[in-house]
Formats: structure tokens, sequence, C-alpha cells
């Protein structure tokens, strides 16, 4: 939960600093995985060894001791139910939730909603970081237009999407796929203005054209910071999701909190929310998988 | 500046048989080059040409301009004046080895080639600065020696007539260098391009080089042929002083007070 959250509000509350964030959660990932350790790999390797288990501990300590605060404080506090369920009570909610289909349908329904806005805002945060980072005219005509966009709360933006396209999926999957641009364009840019001269030198002296360029030195070398803002872009757009189901659905996990809400139905809430978080964890799981892939290359950089 | 891509011009003098074997045809061809930066001339009036098979030393201090000359010759600088031609085959091995780190070893070793070049094209070359083992490898995971090697595979593979080394030892240390001089040799006498190698280093400039040029107040002020005997022992130690008085370390000042 505080892992999606937090990112969450780092990239849309926001409208402040994308690059701030940059690399943000980056450094645990690499830990231990140096396969390549050029000085003493045995000390070394043990000593990592200790600390990520140290903070293995530490991971796994903090939610137990919610867990445990949150019973004490329904058997012993005598929270009342309608503010605090006891943690069974939201797992047996969470269950009938399940069995009667209503969580099946509402995460297929939010799912897609996710997946179809976070493509439109990264196709189309990569095409204008692209104009914009590669050519002098592009940045010129695009960047100063991104910025001025970037500093409108993207919340407010619903009710005229609302008068555009109506109350169906079209509003819900385009108010997300705004919402995406933004940290795509910003962490791509940034990549692609920060990659270093002296490997385009050595590019052009090696022989590539502009193209090669593109293609072998400056699309990889914004790799990282391109996936920094596919991380945080996720976070974004559960958030906006949320929101846009919460304010104006009728379907999906925002409306199943609302409606929850209305009939007082804590532990429903709770449920969802305990869904909201693993949604966010599984996000989380799969950008770093594809970090994995796409930087292999960089893991071996630990020690430089 | 006028930046000439052609085959290299050849001698008008008669090639006499030592001539043939000390200087080849003249690869590169500098006349009246200059370059000021923000009104600052760095180098004014420069007047060079390099050889087919001769190893040249770019000797000058910090800011002198020998890098600039470098430059120059690689094809990168348009704002100078003067008349430069050089070939279109020309390589460039740099200080930092500018190894691209998404690429494994043997991929950056072929970066540039035409579409034809195979991984077998790029493990000869590896296996000729001795790192084939490494082929799979990240560079990021290669010693400075070993990127270094890489480095000159990527250089020498591309067949270079002209051959550019910035300074490319100067982060290695003392034993790798030396085994880097051997190497160094090794290729240039079996490939023969003419080579400029930029260095401070006024000791690897004796060991190797044939010829040695001393960059200084904007001009090149000394253009020394260097012969076998000066390479090491007593002699060498002459043309080391030598050269350090022209690099200006010994100022006269320090010279009264020894």
């Amino acid at each position: 939960m505080t892992a999606l959250t937090g990112e969450a509000l780092a990239g849309l509350g926001a409208q402040g600093d994308f690059e701030l964030v940059v690399g943000h959660g980056q450094a645990p990932l690499y830990e231990g995985e140096n396969p390549g350790s050029s000085a003493t790999p045995s000390r070394r390797g043990s000593a990592i060894r200790t600390r990520a288990l140290q903070s293995r501990w530490t991971l796994l300590g903090g939610p137990l001791l919610l867990l445990l605060a949150w019973q004490l404080a329904v058997t012993v506090g005598h929270a009342p139910a309608t503010q605090l369920p006891a943690p069974s009570a939201v797992i047996k909610a969470l269950r009938e939730l399940i069995a009667n289909g209503q969580l099946g349908t509402a995460l297929v329904i939010s799912a897609r909603r996710v997946v179809l806005g976070v493509l439109l805002g990264v196709v189309a945060g990569s095409l204008l970081a692209l104009a914009s980072g590669l050519t002098t005219l592009g940045e010129r005509l695009i960047d100063p237009v991104v910025h001025m966009f970037r500093t409108m709360p993207v919340l407010a933006l619903l009710p005229i999407l609302v008068v555009w396209f109506g109350t169906g999926e079209e509003a819900k999957v385009v108010l997300i796929g705004w919402a995406v641009t933004f940290p795509i364009y910003i962490n791509l840019f940034a990549g692609i203005k920060g990659v270093d001269p002296k490997l385009l030198e050595a590019g052009r002296v090696l022989g590539l054209g502009r193209l090669g360029q593109i293609r072998q030195v400056i699309l990889p070398g914004a790799m990282p910071q391109f996936l920094t803002g596919l991380r945080m872009a996720l976070g974004v757009s559960w958030l906006v999701l949320v929101a846009a189901e919460e304010i104006n659905a009728s379907s999906g996990l925002g409306y199943l909190i609302s409606n929850a809400s209305s009939l007082e139905q804590t532990d429903v809430i709770f449920a969802v929310l305990l869904v909201y978080s693993l949604l966010g964890v599984l996000s989380d799981l799969i950008v770093r998988t594809v970090e994995r892939w796409a930087l292999a290359w960089r893991s071996s950089y630990v020690n430089r | 500046m006028a930046i000439e891509l052609r085959e290299p011009l050849v001698e008008a003098a008669p090639r006499t048989a030592r001539a043939a074997r000390s200087r080849g045809e003249v690869v590169v061809r500098v006349r009246g080059y200059g370059r000021a930066f923000a009104g600052r001339t760095v180098l004014a009036g420069v007047d060079v040409d390099l050889h087919q098979g001769e190893l040249v030393a770019l000797l000058g201090a910090s800011g002198s301009g020998k890098s600039t000359l470098l430059r120059a010759l690689s094809g990168q600088d348009a704002g100078a004046d003067g008349h430069v031609s050089v070939p279109r085959e020309r390589a460039v091995a740099f200080q930092d080895h500018r190894l691209l780190p998404w690429k494994r070893v043997w991929r950056n070793v072929l970066v540039g080639l035409p579409r034809g070049a195979q991984k077998r094209d790029a493990l000869r070359a590896l296996e000729e600065v001795g790192i084939a083992a490494r082929a799979d490898a990240w560079p990021g995971t290669l010693s400075g020696g070993e990127a270094q090697r890489v480095a000159l595979a990527r250089a020498f593979i591309r067949e270079p007539r002209l051959l550019l080394l910035d300074e490319p030892f100067g982060a290695l240390d003392a034993l790798t260098r030396l085994r880097m001089h051997e190497l160094l040799r090794q290729l240039c006498a079996r490939h023969r391009p003419a080579t400029l190698l930029v260095t401070h280093d006024v000791d690897e400039a004796v060991s190797l080089a044939d010829r040695i040029l001393v960059v200084r107040d904007g001009h090149i002020s000394l253009d020394h042929r260097t012969t076998g005997d000066e390479r090491e022992g007593a002699e060498a130690l002459v043309l080391r002083t030598r050269l350090l008085e022209e690099l200006g370390v010994y100022a006269p000042e320090a010279l009264n007070n020894t």
C-alpha cells in the first residue's frame, strides 16, 4: 500500500517535479546482483547478503507489527466494526467479493481502463519526448507546452472529458492516458538529453549515422530513465483510475468502494483497499522484471 | 576548414629502397591549420604530414592543443582554419574506452561497421588483442586494461589508414600500461596505419614512437625522428631531457637553482 500511494503521490502530487523523484527506489534493485564484482568477491558478497537479510526482516516486520496493532485495536481497544473491522472480517469480505464475482468483474473492468490508459499515455508521452528530445524545433514547440499542461491538476480535467466523451470508458481511459503522458515524457526527455556526449562522439567517429546513433546510443542510454518514468506512470494510473471511478462510474474497483462507503460496509472498503495495494505491488513487479531484462548490462555497474 | 576525404597522396619524391622502408606514403597532410576558442588562439599555422606505418607521438602540456589537433584529424571539429586532408578509413581510441555499456563486448567491436560484419570477425579482432574470452561480457565488468584492449580491437577491425589515439593508456596502472605499449607496437607493425598517439607521458613517447612531435605555444616546436638506439638506455635519457626542456619543464630559473 505504502509503495503504491507513496509512488502515486510522488507522481501526481507532483505536478511539481518529476525530475526530483528520478531514480526513486532503484538502489535496492541492483544490490547483490554483481557477478562481475572485482574486489574480494566473497567478502563483498557476504556483506551484501547480510544487508539484504536485514532489510528483508525489516520489510517483513513492519507489516506484521501493523497487523498486530490493528488486531489489538479491535479486540482490546474495542474499535467499532463500522470504523475499523478486524483483519479477519476484511478477509471474509474479500472472500465474499471473490465468491460472488463482484471483485473479478470490477477488476477486469478497472484493469482494462488502466491498461488502455497506460498504453495511450506511454505512446503519447514517448512520441512527444522523441520529437522534443531529438530535434531542436520539436523541443522549442513541444517542451514549453507540455510543462504548461503538466501544472494543471489532472482530476480537474474530468468534467470537460465527460462533456467531450460522455460517461463511458473513453473519458476514463483518456484521463489516465493524460496523467501517464507526463512522467513518461519528462523522464524519457531527460534520458535522451542526458546521454553521455562522449558516447555520442565515439558513435560518430565509429561511423554511426543519425539513425544509428538514435538506435544504438541515444535510446539505450535513455532506457533506464524511461523505465523510471514507466514505474511512476503506473503509480499515477491507479491513482487516477480510482479517483475517476469514485467520482463517476457504475463499475470498477472505485465504484465498489464508493458503493460500500454509502452502505457503510467498512470491511468491503478495506478489502478493496487491500486489492489496490496488491495491484500496486504487481505493477511494480512488472516494471522491475522489465528493468531486469532491459537493463541487464547495468547490474554489472554496481562496483564502478 | 577543409577536411578532404580521399585516397591519400602519394609522395612525389622518388622512393628509394630506404625511404620506402622508413617512411610510407603520406596519409595525412595538414597545412596552415589553426584553431581558436572564444578568441583565444590554441593552434596556428600547423603544417605536418603523417606517413603510412609510422607511429607518431604528439607531446604537449595540458591545454597545448594536442587533443584539438587530434579532434581535427578525426573530423570532429568544423570550426578551424587551414587545410586538413585525411583518409576516410580512420579509427579513434580515447582515454576513456567509450564502449557502449549496453552492448556486449563483441557487439561493441562491430559498432558502425557495415551490416555484413559478423561475430566471427569481432572474435578475430578480439583474439588479436588477447581478449576473445570476454567477447560475451558486458563492458561494465571489464577492468581498465581489458576495456582498452577492446577499444583497440574496435579500432583495428576497421583496418584504419589513420589511427588516432587520445591518451589511451593515461588511466591505466604502470604495469598494464607497459603491456599495452607492447600490444600497440605489435598491432601497428602488423597493420601499419599512420598512428598519431597524443600523450603527455614523455617516457611513453620515447619508448613507443618512431617520431615525436612537441606542441608548444600554438605550433609544432619540435619534430624529432627517433632512432632505435634512443628508445632505451643512455640515449633515451638524453632524448627525454631534451623533450622535457622543450615542454618547458626545466625553466631557466629551475636550472640555475640546481
